[in-house]
């Protein structure tokens, strides 16, 4: 087609015609199309898109539960919540970060501590977790901060509840302590609530164990938002359901005046209710104060805790293992007695007893001795004597009974059960067998065998009550314990041997209450911490090279009610170190007054009570002068 | 009708004006609901503009094809010269500027030379002996019209206005009888060379925006937030709509630009599919108005001006729908008649009014055997 055709205007204005029509064509085309998927989107999707307009309009905010209380056997707060204002950053809402911390630092007075906390947390938070500015504020800050808000994305001031441990670092090891929800926790149940700012769970002790009863059941309000976030109008709120208390069998009274009294010493102390079982006080220190955590620790008081060599993050109570020393006596002459050793009769105590070419010293010539004048003096050469005899295969099922080595269902996280060595133990574990020499020093709580100070009190309980007490830190009814194998005769005799540690000639006759009508029993015990080696005994040196004094105990003598534990950590001795603190804390169960007049002098040649000392520490650990403490700590 | 109506007023067009002021009324009450209730700040200035430029365009409509087609070309050059000052005025500013301030009024050139572009190819097109139309003396006159103002526009950068300026005078060149074989060719040329463009000629972030405009979902707080929040609003008001003054996506700001580019969608959400097509409807009604016009024009001049008029118009309202509704980009094109916004609006009356003055001057036929 080489030939160029020739177009008139007339077929022109036919072609207009044609084509005019065509995108008229077109034209309606298009019209349809958008019309047919108007009506798509409108009537097939229109469920969907109501939805998502819905979702849009309405801000579902989470009211986090109240959490539950713990209250002690009478009813006394141990952990509650206080009503404060907050302010939180929720790190994916957050536009000018540095900025923004700047203000907030400003407005609110952060220490540089705080700011580095802050910054530490939201690079750790991933977006979805908030991050707590300052909790605790008074209403003048928080205003402060709620009018700069339009200038602040991602700042998040509330009015919430806080954890309040009204004992502080008394019942850190107890009850644990709460803190916000880490990023794996939330990758477990993508709940919502965990993410809701101000929303803590329990990260330690009692807390963490009993969180489902604990946390209760959110709240919800529903308010309109514009795109910007802005509140329209509140449309619903439905109240959140508070946690349920949680009633403990701690005497919390008891048990604050023992973490004090425990003063500058690294140790614990635990009293136990001989009729029932009842934990009354499970203390342990030094500890940190969960106020702290709850609030969202700082860096240096982070670092001040772990570089403290007495270790206030672990609860000495239940995962500390000592060598038990003496403390097993009683328990080593139920053993004896139950095999048929007459407790009349007597061993010649030289200063040492021999076992083939080896001497095992005693701590004294205590001369003949019987079994309840043994208990009393501690003597080691009586118990070698008559431990060899018996066996210690037949000691130790004894020393299971009475709770060492014994695993107990309590609600900590962690507890540790030591060890109570046989002869079959010691095949499996070593491939060895029991030696002579192993049965001496074990029958002496030395060697293989370790308890924990709980089981040490559980111990001294069921010796008093001759009832096979099992803890408990839940308070409930209980059906009555049952008996123990033991005769009465045996655990009278025992028992009076206590007794004379104690009111009669005994290691601990300075510790012998101070009361009309009741008397203390106890034992003493010093752990050895490493080998004796000529001059070194333990009793001098290095504060981590020292013995660890030990005191198991109970009271009334005549009709026991109380049976406890008190371990010091390389406090040199049981008479020096423990029984004095027994006898304070078993005071207080009956004289208060006393009990507080003698911690208060002690308390004044320590530097002020546990907050002070604790505050007086963190002012010493950022370099500042601290404060002098009071010169009357009741003031 | 005679002796009750003046002359002057009877001879209005008062089909176009009905639907133009069924379809402003229906947007102002849509801008009403959008302020919350109020003629403030939109409604009143949409009708008050409306009813300024509809005397412009009964007074445009009185002027003959003989005046329009003579200052065509000057309009044009006086364009072009406008869209270089713009740019000059533009780099003094230090940015993109795309208005002249005249004191009363601020000028858009780049807005002006829709129309007039549509005028420029159809005055060239009516000069055209009919037996060149096949040859290539019709084909560089023509690019040379479209590519000086699009590369003056798109240095702005707009490249809606270049795409504009190409969809007018590409109606006008069809319309004109252009060989269809260059409209085929330019498809398959599109077809072939948009992927080769997306692959080679892109950034990447100039990729992420086509595949957000392919999938909004995958980009719901950033470009595809436009597209989401619209069908949301569409979506949410279903057959009869949540009712007037109950729109949530527009009042609580998730749709934005509810009074301009989204005015679509915040008024399906109150009304419905049963406004959308009402909408629709008096655009038909208004097409079928401004083809009737060029079918019935008798000179070549006044069809093409009145159908690429139409078309331009009809460039607006389809950009604009396609996006509301999710099947075309977002782009900064209002909604005739219906979105708040004094530019397009002028724009819009100057091509009803010109329109106005074909229908009423269609012309003498012409040719050898009239």
């Amino acid at each position: 087609m080489k030939v160029e055709k020739q177009v008139t205007s007339g077929q022109l204005d036919f072609t207009f015609t044609r084509r005019a029509v065509f995108v008229g064509g077109v034209q309606a085309a298009i019209g349809a199309t958008v019309a047919a998927r108007m009506s798509y989107i409108a009537v097939a999707d229109n469920e969907k898109y109501k939805l998502l307009a819905e979702s849009n309009r309405v801000n579902l905010t989470i009211i986090p539960p109240r959490r539950g209380w713990f209250i002690d056997r009478y009813g006394k707060p141990i952990a509650t919540n206080r009503a404060d204002f907050r302010v939180d950053i929720i790190p994916d809402r957050l536009v000018r970060k540095e900025e923004t911390i700047a203000t907030l630092a400003n407005l609110l007075a952060l220490s540089s501590d705080d700011v580095d906390r802050i910054n530490r947390e939201l690079k750790q938070a991933q977006g979805f977790q908030p991050v707590q500015v300052a909790d605790g504020l008074d209403y003048e800050r928080f205003a402060a901060v709620s009018v700069r808000l339009p200038d602040l994305p991602g700042v998040s001031p509330r009015q919430g509840y806080s954890r309040f441990y009204p004992s502080g670092a008394a019942v850190g090891h107890l009850i644990g302590y709460v803190g916000t929800v880490s990023a794996e926790e939330y990758q477990k149940n993508k709940n919502p609530l965990l993410i809701t700012p101000g929303f803590k769970v329990g990260k330690d002790g009692l807390e963490k164990t009993l969180e489902d009863k604990l946390q209760g059941e959110p709240g919800a309000k529903r308010t309109e938002v514009t795109a910007r976030g802005k509140i329209v109008r509140e449309l619903t709120t439905r109240p959140d359901t508070p946690g349920k208390p949680v009633q403990l069998t701690i005497d919390i009274d008891l048990h604050n005046y023992a973490a004090r009294r425990l003063g500058l010493e690294s140790g614990s102390v635990v009293v136990f209710d001989c009729l029932t079982g009842d934990i009354l006080t499970m203390a342990s220190m030094p500890c940190y104060d969960p106020n702290s955590f709850s609030d969202g620790i700082g860096r240096i008081e982070w670092k001040m805790l772990n570089s403290d060599d007495h270790i206030p993050m672990l609860n000495k109570a239940l995962q500390g293992l000592y060598p038990p020393g003496s403390t097993l006596k009683p328990m080593a002459g139920l053993a004896m007695l139950k095999h048929g050793v007459d407790p009349e009769e007597t061993v010649t105590c030289g200063g040492g007893y021999r076992l083939g070419n080896r001497v095992f010293k005693c701590l004294g010539r205590h001369g003949p001795v019987n079994m309840p004048t043994a208990i009393m003096k501690s003597c080691n050469t009586y118990f070698y004597s008559m431990g060899r005899r018996v066996g210690y295969d037949n000691i130790a099922p004894i020393a299971r009974e009475l709770g060492l080595g014994q695993e107990f269902p309590l609600p900590f996280p962690s507890q540790r059960y030591g060890t109570v060595p046989d002869s079959e133990w010691k095949m499996r574990k070593f491939g060895q067998k029991w030696t002579e020499s192993d049965t001496l020093n074990a029958v002496i709580g030395q060697g293989y065998i370790i308890a924990s100070p709980f089981q040490l009190g559980l111990m001294a309980a069921r010796i008093a009550s001759g009832h096979n007490l099992l803890p408990e830190i839940i308070k409930k009814n209980r059906a009555a314990p049952n008996l123990l194998s033991f005769p009465q005769e045996h655990l009278d005799v025992v028992r009076k041997g206590m007794d004379l540690v104690v009111n009669g000639a005994g290691t601990a006759v300075r510790s012998r209450l101070q009361l009309e009508n009741v008397a203390m029993a106890g034992k003493t015990g010093t752990a050895q911490v490493r080998r004796i080696e000529g001059a070194q005994r333990g009793q001098s040196g290095a504060w981590k090279y020292r013995d660890h004094g030990l005191f198991v105990c109970f009271a009334p003598v005549e009709q026991p009610r109380y049976g406890a534990a008190v371990v010091i950590e390389h406090g040199l001795g049981g008479a020096r170190a423990a029984a004095p603190i027994a006898k304070d804390v078993l005071t207080f169960l009956y004289d208060r007054e006393q009990a507080m007049a003698s911690l208060e002098a002690l308390e004044a040649g320590w530097g002020g009570n546990i907050e002070q000392r604790m505050a007086a520490k963190y002012a010493a650990f950022q370099g500042q002068p601290a404060d002098p403490p009071p010169l009357d700590p009741t003031a | 009708m005679n002796g009750i109506v003046p002359a002057p007023i009877a001879t209005l067009p008062w089909r176009v004006i009905f639907i133009l002021m069924a379809l402003v009324g229906f947007g102002a009450t849509v801008l009403y609901s959008t302020a919350g209730g109020h003629l403030e700040p939109w409604a009143g200035k949409h009708v008050a503009r409306f009813l300024v430029l509809l005397a412009m365009a009964i007074v445009m409509s009185r002027l003959r094809m003989e005046f329009w087609k003579s200052i065509t070309f000057p309009l044009y050059l006086a364009l072009i010269f406008l869209l270089i000052v713009v740019e000059f005025l533009g780099f003094v500013g230090g940015g993109s500027q795309r208005w002249i301030n005249l004191g009363i009024i601020t000028l858009q050139p780049s807005e002006l030379m829709k129309p007039v572009m549509v005028l420029a190819a159809a005055w060239f097109f009516d000069r055209l002996p009919p037996n060149r139309i096949s040859g290539i003396d019709a084909i560089w006159p023509v690019a040379a019209l479209l590519v000086i103002p699009s590369a003056l526009v798109i240095i702005q950068p707009d490249f809606d206005a270049a795409i504009a300026y190409a969809f007018g005078l590409g109606v006008v060149a069809f319309l004109a009888g252009l060989p269809l074989i260059y409209f085929i060719g330019a498809a398959a040329a599109v077809a072939i060379f948009a992927p080769l463009v997306y692959f080679f000629g892109m950034k990447p972030y100039q990729q992420d925006r086509v595949l957000i405009f392919l999938n909004p979902e995958n980009d719901p707080l950033g470009a595809g937030y436009h597209i989401t929040q619209s069908k949301i609003a569409i979506g949410s008001g279903g057959i009869f709509g949540k009712g007037f003054g109950n729109g949530t996506q527009s009042h609580l700001d998730y749709l934005p630009e509810g009074h301009t580019d989204f005015v679509f969608a915040t008024m399906a959400e109150e009304w419905g599919i049963v406004g959308g097509f009402f909408i629709l409807g008096l655009y038909v009604l208004l097409m079928r108005w401004g083809l009737g016009v060029a079918m019935q024009s008798k000179t070549r001049y006044g069809q093409l001006v009145a159908a690429g008029l139409t078309c331009t118009i009809f460039f607006y309202i389809m950009i604009n729908l396609l996006m509301v509704v999710g099947l075309a980009p977002v782009a900064g094109i209002p909604l005739p008649f219906v979105s708040h916004g004094g530019s397009s609006m002028l724009t819009m009356m100057i091509c009803v009014g010109i329109i106005m003055s074909i229908e009423r001057h269609p012309g003498a036929k012409r040719g050898q055997f009239s």
